[in-house]
């Protein structure tokens, strides 16, 4: 793997499964894919084939805004191996569908230090590999 | 008994040399630690029944968790009535939780546990912060932060400590006080890893790891082992130490279990187990003496002050202004031998060692004054959290 970003570190990646697969290469369409129950439109995440709000098992993937709101950010500057860049963002981001799903992800396309927890943000997609990496970026007046 | 806690004791306590380089096995860290114990308790080899650790041998490099119960009971030549490690339960003092329970159900008398980890030397070979390496593919739960270069504990436990400085607004000169107190402590503790005292000007002046978390928010990873011995209430009156019961436990899980979507990333898990705890028992926050508050991060203890109900929520930052109520002639002593922060990574077993010390009065010139009888402690980090209280009967 040789894909790197402004880190100049190549990203970890997770295995894709069954299960998370539609969230991790949504991105190849331009989507962002979040599991919702077809029976009572709960949003469940991480994905599963179990809604544990109406105990439907009619589970599946569907495409979300991409809007989300930072709900926390740190500013990492600690260089964990030689050849990382700092300092970067990481974030939580809760979708702007459903306030419960929280979403790790890196705050990209701005000045990390304008970055503000409540700021809104939108995806966008980096591949690497076989998987499409979801960063957000801030949107409206502070982008 | 309703609470079959109440009917356990710790009766002994060991703990070996902690380092940045210890030049000793793990296995042979973890016979100082287990000997001293074992003695410390007034019993023999043989008396040992029970064997119970947090996580188990994690074989591999990490120095995360180099010795399980196999390795160690075979050094022993134990013979055993029950025994189980044990790594998807309520933080590290799960290994204790079971020990009551085993105790409880009559499969065994003397349960021997301890903690051992290696991550100094460890370090010096690899990459041993590590959840995953860069590059490479991570398994549940990193797999969710794998990708995005957050690669330690620290990266995720950053991102809860901002959310809680952003709903409780603390200011960063009071969270100092938990580092500046810990090393205070650790200044009259010969067996700690750090005793050289800091000031404000010395935490500010430290590299920030990932904001907010500060160099001196975060613990010191080491060579070393701590073990204890938890006896049935009958079995523990013929040995050496004072009796010293555990009170009440806090053990459950009403959270999501997850590090993204734990329900409240400011409070942690805390407060459910608290809640359990304080339910378990006639005593109160107002009772107790000294508390060994879990310190992976300066945050976490922050968090026991408030779930433990020291001080009410959001406001840990103006109970430990200025640091004179934690200090160890405060009103609430904390993290005597100065903590994992100061004294060393012992992952909530130095905790525990630190407060039998206190409870039996051996602290010497770190001693609480009053003669203290009721500690509380906890562990913390995401979604696991646990917490007990220990009262000496005597």
């Amino acid at each position: 793997m040789d894909e790197t970003d402004k880190t100049h570190a190549a990203r970890s990646l997770p295995f894709l499964t069954l299960d998370n697969r539609d969230f991790w290469t949504g991105g190849a369409n331009n989507r962002l894919l979040i599991y919702r129950c077809n029976s009572c439109a709960y949003y469940v995440h991480p994905p599963t084939t179990f809604c544990p709000r109406c105990e439907s098992r009619d589970v599946g993937a569907q495409p979300v805004s991409g809007f989300g709101t930072i709900f926390s950010f740190t500013m990492n500057y600690k260089k964990w191996f030689p050849g990382l860049d700092v300092p970067y963002i990481i974030a939580f981001v809760v979708l702007e569908e459903q306030d419960d799903i929280r979403l790790v992800s890196n705050i990209v396309d701005c000045n990390p230090d304008d970055v503000r927890i409540g700021q809104r943000v939108k995806v966008r997609f980096e591949q690497a590999s076989d998987i499409w990496v979801p960063l957000f970026a801030p949107v409206g007046d502070l982008s | 008994m309703k609470y079959p806690e109440k009917n356990v004791a710790i009766t002994g306590i060991g703990q070996s040399r902690i380092s940045r380089d210890a030049g000793f096995s793990p296995l042979s860290l973890t016979l100082d630690a287990v000997l001293e114990a074992i003695a410390d308790a007034g019993l023999e080899r043989s008396d040992i029944d029970g064997m119970s650790c947090w996580p188990g041998d994690y074989q591999d490099a990490s120095g995360m968790a180099p010795v399980g119960i196999p390795a160690l009971q075979d050094a022993l030549r134990l013979k055993l009535g029950w025994y189980s490690n044990c790594r998807e339960t309520a933080g590290q003092f799960g290994a204790i939780f079971n020990a009551i329970a085993a105790i409880s159900a009559n499969l065994c008398r003397h349960v021997l546990i301890f903690r051992t980890m290696y991550q100094a030397t460890a370090r010096k070979t690899s990459f041993a912060n590590a959840s995953f390496q860069p590059g490479g593919r991570a398994f549940w739960p990193y797999d969710w932060f794998a990708p995005y270069h957050a690669y330690a504990a620290a990266s995720q436990q950053a991102l809860y400590f901002s959310r809680y400085v952003h709903e409780s607004g603390i200011k960063p000169e009071q969270v100092a006080q938990i580092a500046l107190i810990s090393r205070q402590n650790a200044s009259l503790n010969p067996a700690a890893i750090y005793r050289t005292p800091i000031t404000l000007d010395d935490y500010f002046d430290a590299p920030i790891i990932s904001s907010p978390l500060k160099l001196f928010d975060c613990d010191v990873p080491i060579d070393g082992s701590t073990a204890i011995i938890l006896s049935r209430v009958d079995c523990a009156r013929d040995t050496r130490n004072p009796l010293t019961r555990i009170e009440a436990i806090g053990s459950s899980m009403q959270y999501r279990n997850s590090w993204t979507q734990l329900d409240d990333p400011a409070t942690q898990a805390l407060p459910g187990v608290a809640e359990m705890m304080w339910g378990r028992t006639d005593l109160s926050p107002a009772d107790v003496d000294v508390a060994e508050l879990y310190d992976g991060f300066s945050f976490h203890t922050i968090n026991s002050l408030e779930a433990l109900g020291f001080c009410p929520k959001f406001e840990a930052g103006a109970f430990i202004d200025g640091g004179s109520r934690i200090a160890l002639d405060g009103e609430l002593p904390i993290n005597t031998n100065g903590g994992a922060l100061s004294a060393g990574r012992m992952h909530a077993y130095g905790q525990v060692h630190e407060a039998c010390v206190q409870l039996w009065g051996r602290g010497e010139r770190r001693q609480v004054a009053g003669d203290p009888r009721v500690a509380a402690l906890s562990t913390a980090g995401g979604p696991l959290a646990g917490c007990f209280l220990l009262v000496r009967d005597d």
